[in-house]
């Protein structure tokens, strides 16, 4: 079954293709079910190949397709690698990805550009695929551009709406900041090591000098910032949800996003060779996870809320990477597609209710209207909230215990960050499905739990997001921890745990109490108090302003990058282009308009004249031989 | 020597006719005037060839003449055709006036 791993990505490439040539003669929900049932087949597959791989002994199995570039010293076969970590990987992306889907048919299911959606969303599926299966990094690159490619054209689906096109470009452009540290990477490591794939790169990897490393370290990770929306590249992805909630769900939040992370676990080799590198990785990710967390309290749409919940929740995925705990982070990536999906998934089924309403001054009590999405947002809010014994609480609690063996102060803003996105996620599920409806009278009538292709995705979403942790019970509860057994084969180096139990008890019990007692401070904040986020923007005063506008960060941009690149081009265009370059090509025209007026006067079409100017030639030719 | 005339003046010769041959293309305006020179200036030549292949006792020479008249006698035959042509077209065959092919 292995040898048929090219079926993954083909199966998604065919609906693709189905749809983008025939969505238009084909009826909706034909396009809707080709698309789904073209992931399901790929999620079949990609199970049969993770249980056939579970019991093989040979963990890492190179499937070699077609020699893709030769040329001299550069040879590139087209492979695929199936290991721990790509299986894994296939397993999350198809399997939420089928989910998506059928909610998809329900989300979308009045949009003109229903076919066109599935298009897009099938050819994403496909390039993600190619992103973990490739062998080598250039594989990987031509999957990292053409997710991005997708979530372009995704973020921008209702290209009607300029402020839509206008994020879907921001989207693109700093990514394209990141690819070029990725693309540089990339080469430095085959002007290094001679070769991209990875089993060579790694095999020699040591033999690299300690800066080298440190420099493809820190170039894979430029690239990790942007697809995976960390500091200070991490602003196009609040903006990304401007495209439809089942785009946000599936690309920003459970799979595109986490490539940057399956990257540096990827090349974990690399990365626990160089501690500088690791440093980094973990002080931008925790960076990452506050900042973006103190962002999100300030938030009225529901959207932005889970957006920054996302920014935060991957940053503290990268400080786990940082500290070397590249199982956990990718546990995390797991359990955080499960309740992310099912977040987002659960929003757009508020919103479908609200006829398009995203604001959540707008809403509140729609418990009663919606009691399926009620249910299951409480229960994605819990486990994102690390309530005990839900699938959050085990991943991320393993960061944390893993960052506190680094650095306790890591640890103590992550800490931190975990409490403040406690507080934000029962802010956004007590403003929404709790106290009084605030909306118009229209829309309270308008209220309706959505269709069952919509709740069903969110009920699995739900239960995987109970009893995802199961996957990774902690190791000192007496439990083998499946999912850290499951990936060791791909880790270089383990860290074994320098904590002893009481140690890892005490954190567990800290980050549960600092948990409850934030939930029980949103509670008496939102239903008991009742207090409401102001209506008004403009009336937030000091450091509330502040942290409304998201620390003025696209502000910041603004003047500091985009202002003077502006400048740069006026000052290019006005003196380079229209005076230099134009002055060129104008001149060479002009100069031989004016040559030509003065010698076309010889053209007298006198015979007698041209003979005699022959004449004269053939006797100067004569006279200059002579002379000779 | 040629049969006692020195070879200078058949050069001579040669240089005479052939520079009348180029005045009169120059200066005359007549086509067929202008035909006639350009036989003239190639006759001048063939006039040098034969003079120096008989200096020289190499019959290459002749040779080239033969070939230099029959190229002249189809070149004639081609020319007179156009000059006929243009006579019909234009009445006249003056080459000053034959400027059509100008601008």
């Amino acid at each position: 079954m292995i040898k048929l791993v090219a079926l993954i990505p083909l199966f998604p490439l065919l609906g693709f293709i189905i749809n983008g040539f025939f969505g238009k003669k084909i009826s909706k929900s034909l396009s809707g079910w080709i698309a789904s049932l073209a992931v399901l087949a790929s999620f079949v597959v990609s199970l049969l190949i993770f249980m056939e791989l579970e019991h093989s002994e040979v963990k890492s199995q190179i499937v070699p397709l077609f020699s893709w570039i030769n040329s001299d010293t550069l040879k590139i076969p087209f492979e695929f690698l199936v290991d721990p970590l790509s299986s894994w990987f296939l397993l999350i992306i198809t399997g939420i990805g089928f989910l998506i889907h059928i909610y998809s048919m329900g989300y979308m299911h009045d949009d003109e550009g229903f076919a066109r959606f599935f298009t897009y969303l099938n050819l994403f599926v496909f390039f993600m695929l190619l992103l973990v299966l490739g062998n080598n990094y250039l594989i990987m690159f031509v999957g990292w551009e053409g997710v991005g490619l997708c979530s372009y054209l995704l973020i921008g689906f209702w290209f009607k709406n300029t402020a839509y096109n206008n994020a879907a470009k921001k989207a693109f452009i700093m990514n394209r900041v990141g690819d070029l540290g990725f693309l540089m990477g990339i080469i430095l490591i085959f002007v290094t090591f001679g070769s991209i794939s990875y089993d060579q790169v790694f095999s020699i990897a040591s033999s690299g000098n300690e800066g080298t490393v440190t420099a493809i370290a820190l170039l894979l990770f430029i690239g990790a910032m942007g697809k995976s929306a960390q500091l200070p590249l991490y602003t196009w992805l609040p903006d990304a949800m401007a495209g439809p909630t089942p785009v946000s769900a599936l690309i920003h939040a459970a799979t595109m996003v986490t490539a940057g992370i399956y990257m540096i676990v990827r090349s974990n080799v690399l990365y626990s060779m160089s501690a500088e590198a690791s440093h980094v990785v973990a002080v931008v990710g925790v960076a990452t996870a506050l900042f973006a967390a103190t962002i999100g309290l300030f938030q009225n749409d529901i959207k932005k809320v889970l957006a920054y919940s996302t920014v935060s929740q991957l940053g503290l995925m990268f400080l786990g990477l940082g500290v070397g705990a590249y199982s956990s982070s990718v546990f995390h990536v797991t359990t955080h597609a499960f309740f992310k999906a099912l977040l987002f998934l659960g929003a757009g089924s508020v919103i479908h209710a609200m006829g398009g309403e995203q604001d959540m001054r707008k809403m509140g009590g729609l418990w009663k209207h919606l009691p399926i999405t009620g249910k299951v947002m409480a229960i994605g809010t819990l486990a994102i909230s690390g309530f005990p014994l839900l699938s959050g609480f085990f991943s991320k609690d393993e960061i944390l215990a893993h960052t506190y063996e680094h650095s306790p102060t890591l640890w103590f803003f992550g800490q931190v960050a975990s409490i403040l996105t406690a507080f934000y996620m029962f802010r956004l599920l007590f403003l929404t499905f709790f106290g009084k409806f605030r909306g118009t009278h229209e829309q309270e009538h308008h209220l309706h739990e959505s269709p069952s292709t919509m709740t069903i995705p969110l009920i699995v979403l739900a239960i995987l997001s109970i009893f995802g942790g199961v996957l990774g019970l902690p190791e000192f509860w007496g439990t083998t921890n499946w999912f850290h057994h499951h990936l060791d084969p791909i880790i270089a180096h383990k860290n074994p745990s320098i904590l002893n139990h009481t140690k890892e008890w005490t954190l567990m019990f800290i980050a549960t109490a600092a948990a409850l007692a934030t939930i029980f401070f949103a509670y008496m904040v939102y239903i008991k108090n009742n207090i409401l986020p102001e209506a008004k923007d403009e009336k937030l005063t000091g450091i509330k302003k502040l942290i409304f506008n998201k620390y003025y960060v696209d502000e910041i941009y603004e003047v500091v990058i985009r202002k003077p690149l502006d400048l740069l081009s006026e000052v290019f265009y006005k003196f380079l282009d229209l005076q230099v370059v134009d002055g060129i090509v104008n001149g060479v025209g002009s100069a031989v308009t004016g040559v030509s007026s003065l010698v076309r006067k010889a053209q007298t079409g006198h015979i007698g004249f041209y003979i005699f100017g022959m004449v004269l030639g053939i006797i100067a030719i004569l006279f200059f031989t002579f002379i000779k | 020597m040629l049969n006692g005339i020195p070879i200078n003046f058949y050069i001579m010769l040669s240089a005479v006719l052939f520079i009348i041959g180029v005045v009169g293309v120059m200066a005359r305006r007549n086509a067929i005037i202008i035909f006639m020179c350009i036989e003239l200036m190639l006759n001048a030549v063939n006039l040098l060839l034969v003079a120096f292949s008989t200096l020289h006792n190499d019959a290459n020479g002749q040779v080239f003449v033969f070939f230099i008249m029959a190229v002249a006698a189809a070149e004639v035959a081609v020319g007179l055709a156009i000059l006929s042509m243009v006579y019909r077209n234009f009445k006249t065959i003056d080459i000053d006036l034959l400027s059509r092919l100008k601008n």
